[in-house]
């Protein structure tokens, strides 16, 4: 692997563009690139520039308070934060299993979490690049425009987000950051009347998550030239999946494929994550650059997320994603599909995949069972690993005698793919930027490949009240009067 | 006939004794508060309880009602008074209702709610207020204490214990353990004292349950403050 790119020589007399802040991406980072007289890129970065302090001031609080603060880490998908956190603290209330009706209402909160979180990136923050174009005219490149042109798509992305809260709501508590999984279990059942609420809309987002898969594998297939090779890198690929090889978001063992489909490791049991993934530090960066410890950090690093996970699961045991898996796989024609624009489809086969565990998960009885608690002899450490909506997502607690958190390690999923993304970054700027007149168009390049990976840069990271924020007065006739910025 | 003075406009009969706030709620007229409670001598520190009576401001804790008196408590002014002391009271200590076990049970949050608090208005402090998790049973976080001293008067005069107790002056106040160490291992205290279970808000915490009650079953997630308070007071 090459990290061409990532530091020029002779930094001094390069011309520097900022992409700041990166536009729909939770979050906020940026990119610079650095540019010779000559316009050739030498240099293209993704900072992260905000700061995560969780793992230090969750130090000192008690354990069964971590699921609920932890989440906060993120508004876009605090439940696989709230999910991983109580995994990780099972063990030290001793519930070295849950009661099948905790884990079943732990796995349909967490596939509504990705069913909603799938939809809210897939149409509302990529499509306007996928169905205008990357260089459409920036006024309509936004969810309004998409409203405008394709009202059924738009309408069919907000119900399907919506319907993916619902499901975190009746299963949480509140739409976002619920209290609903706590160390041992979970503080509530389903209803009868929540189930059959949730049953009423269940079909309808199987089908319309089908369509979304089309609509997406109809995007890349009309234009493989653009798909199959926009930013494309290879890397390996690093998921968890079920004992049996099938995709399992909530629970598994750790698998890394390399670059060429060939798993090199497998069935690493996530209490160990340790002896296998180090994290590096850059400078220029608040985000590590995790890798695997034995391969080294040139060779070591390794893509996670949807493109990842439905390539090296083995099966999606749900029927209509299995279909669809295998149609993404044929398009690979033997290898594995490592574009960057793929993930789009890949996302989508997942969202299809929630959706029909959700409405599998509804005809269970176990839902609506009081046995939601279990306990044992108490632990005093724990590792809660889980497929968060953007790739793995690893939570580590140790807890002293006094029931206080005396150690946390949080490997966000984001975090996982910040070399792969500093590549796809590093890509686009040679092959589209280079030598040329930039423009916000061509600009929008770069975010479209880091937009690929569903980012998510406030959980990679975290800010502590620094907001982006640029505040412009304009006069009647359209100039400025004044301007004032902070932050970013 | 008994006695009566006029809460906004209304008449409230009251026996000599009562305060205004005893003698309103028995009534059926909310007054809030955060250290009174009716199995103690009125302690007159949270100042929520502020009314207007014969032009003055007092609390209604503290303050026997007299006859023919007319009292001011749920005025905008009043109100307004009763919101700039609950800001202060969030900003005195280190209260983050998104991540404290105690939320939609706790009485200070519930107010902040009532009275329509919307931003904390003053400087935080941010104190510096260690936890004390050495109790097998029990977790105290001073972050949240309001001073009420519920626990003070429950430990000494109900559990015959003095467990707990302020100690320094003005802006430096605290709650502290009753101990050589400071610490609650070393004390008597127990799981079952009522000063274990008395606290308004997030500070005595039995360890474990932390999050085990459902949003949506939690005391103020069903009915206002105003309205459990008053339920209360009927049964």
């Amino acid at each position: 692997m090459s990290f061409e790119l990532e530091t020029a020589v002779n930094r001094e007399g390069l011309r520097r563009v900022a992409i700041d802040p990166v536009s729909r991406v939770e979050g906020h980072g940026k990119v610079t690139l650095l540019l010779d007289e000559a316009g050739h890129v030498r240099e293209a970065r993704l900072h992260i520039v905000e700061f995560r302090g969780f793992e230090k001031f969750i130090q000192g609080r008690p354990y069964w308070e971590v699921p609920v603060m932890v989440q906060r880490l993120c508004g876009i998908c605090p439940v696989s934060h709230h999910l991983a956190a109580a995994k990780a603290l099972d063990p030290v209330v001793g519930a070295l299993t849950l009661t099948p009706t905790a884990e079943k209402i732990r796995r349909l909160m967490h596939y509504g979490q990705i069913l909603q979180s799938h939809a809210l990136h897939f149409f509302h923050l990529s499509s306007p690049d996928l169905l205008f174009g990357f260089e459409s005219p920036v006024q309509q490149r936004n969810i309004v425009g998409v409203a405008a042109a394709h009202p059924e798509v738009a309408r069919q992305g907000v119900l399907l987000r919506k319907f993916g809260q619902e499901v975190i709501r009746i299963t949480a508590g509140k739409r976002v950051h619920g209290t609903g999984a706590v160390p041992g279990g979970v503080n509530k059942s389903l209803t009868a009347a929540e189930r059959d609420e949730l049953l009423a809309d269940a079909d309808q987002m199987i089908a319309w998550s089908r369509d979304a898969v089309h609509l997406a594998r109809r995007l890349h297939e009309s234009d493989r030239a653009l798909y199959d090779e926009f930013g494309l890198f290879r890397s390996h690929l690093f998921s968890l999946v079920r004992a049996d090889g099938a995709m399992d978001l909530y629970d598994g063992h750790l698998r890394l494929r390399d670059a060429r489909g060939q798993i090199v490791r497998d069935a690493i049991p996530c209490a160990d994550y340790e002896q296998h993934i180090v994290e590096e530090v850059k400078s220029w960066s608040y985000m590590k650059f995790p890798f695997m410890k034995d391969l080294g950090p040139a060779r070591g690093w390794y893509k996670v997320g949807p493109l990842a996970r439905v390539q090296n699961c083995d099966f999606i045991p749900s029927p209509l994603a299995e279909i669809e898996r295998q149609a993404f796989i044929a398009h690979g024609e033997g290898e594995p599909v490592h574009a960057p624009l793929a993930y789009h489809w890949a996302r989508m086969i997942e969202m299809l995949h929630a959706a029909e565990v959700i409405r599998s998960l509804l005809d269970d009885p176990d839902l609506l069972s009081d046995q939601r608690m279990n306990e044992g002899t108490k632990g005093r450490e724990g590792v809660g690993i889980i497929e968060a909506p953007r790739g793995t997502l690893i939570h580590h607690y140790r807890v002293g005698e006094d029931d206080l958190v005396s150690y946390c390690n949080l490997i966000v999923s984001t975090t996982h793919n910040n070399q792969a993304m500093n590549e796809a970054v590093r890509q686009v700027a040679r092959r589209y930027l280079d030598g040329r007149q930039l423009t916000e168009g061509l600009l929008n390049h770069i975010e479209v490949a880091i937009r690929a990976f569903d980012p998510c840069l406030s959980c990679a990271t975290h800010a502590l009240g620094k907001m982006p924020l640029v505040v412009e007065l304009l006069t009647a006739d359209g100039s400025l009067a004044d301007r004032v910025a902070h932050g970013g | 006939m008994s006695k009566q003075f006029l809460l906004d406009g209304q008449p409230v009969p009251f026996e000599d004794g009562q305060s205004i706030l005893e003698a309103a709620r028995k009534a059926g007229h909310y007054i809030p508060s955060l250290c009174w409670h009716k199995d103690f001598p009125a302690h007159g520190s949270c100042k929520l309880c502020i009314v207007k009576a014969a032009g003055r401001h007092v609390s209604a804790c503290a303050t026997p009602a007299k006859e023919g008196w007319e009292v001011e408590s749920n005025t905008p002014e009043m109100n307004g008074e009763r919101r700039g002391l609950l800001q202060m009271l969030f900003v005195e200590g280190n209260h983050f209702c998104p991540s404290c076990e105690k939320s939609g049970n706790c009485e200070l949050q519930a107010l902040g709610y009532e009275y329509e608090m919307l931003t904390s208005r003053f400087r935080h402090f941010y104190p510096d207020r260690p936890v004390d998790a050495s109790h097998p049973d029990v977790l105290l976080d001073f972050n949240r204490c309001i001073f009420c001293e519920l626990c003070v008067r429950a430990s000494r005069d109900v559990d015959g214990k003095s467990v707990f107790a302020l100690t320094g002056r003005g802006i430096n106040k605290h709650l502290v353990v009753n101990a050589e160490s400071g610490r609650l291992a070393d004390t008597d205290f127990s799981k079952d004292d009522l000063a274990a279970h008395i606290c308004p808000v997030g500070v005595i915490l039995h360890k474990g349950p932390g999050f085990a009650v459902p949003i949506g079953e939690r005391t103020y997630d069903t009915a206002s403050i105003r309205s459990q308070k008053l339920k209360e007071e009927e049964s």
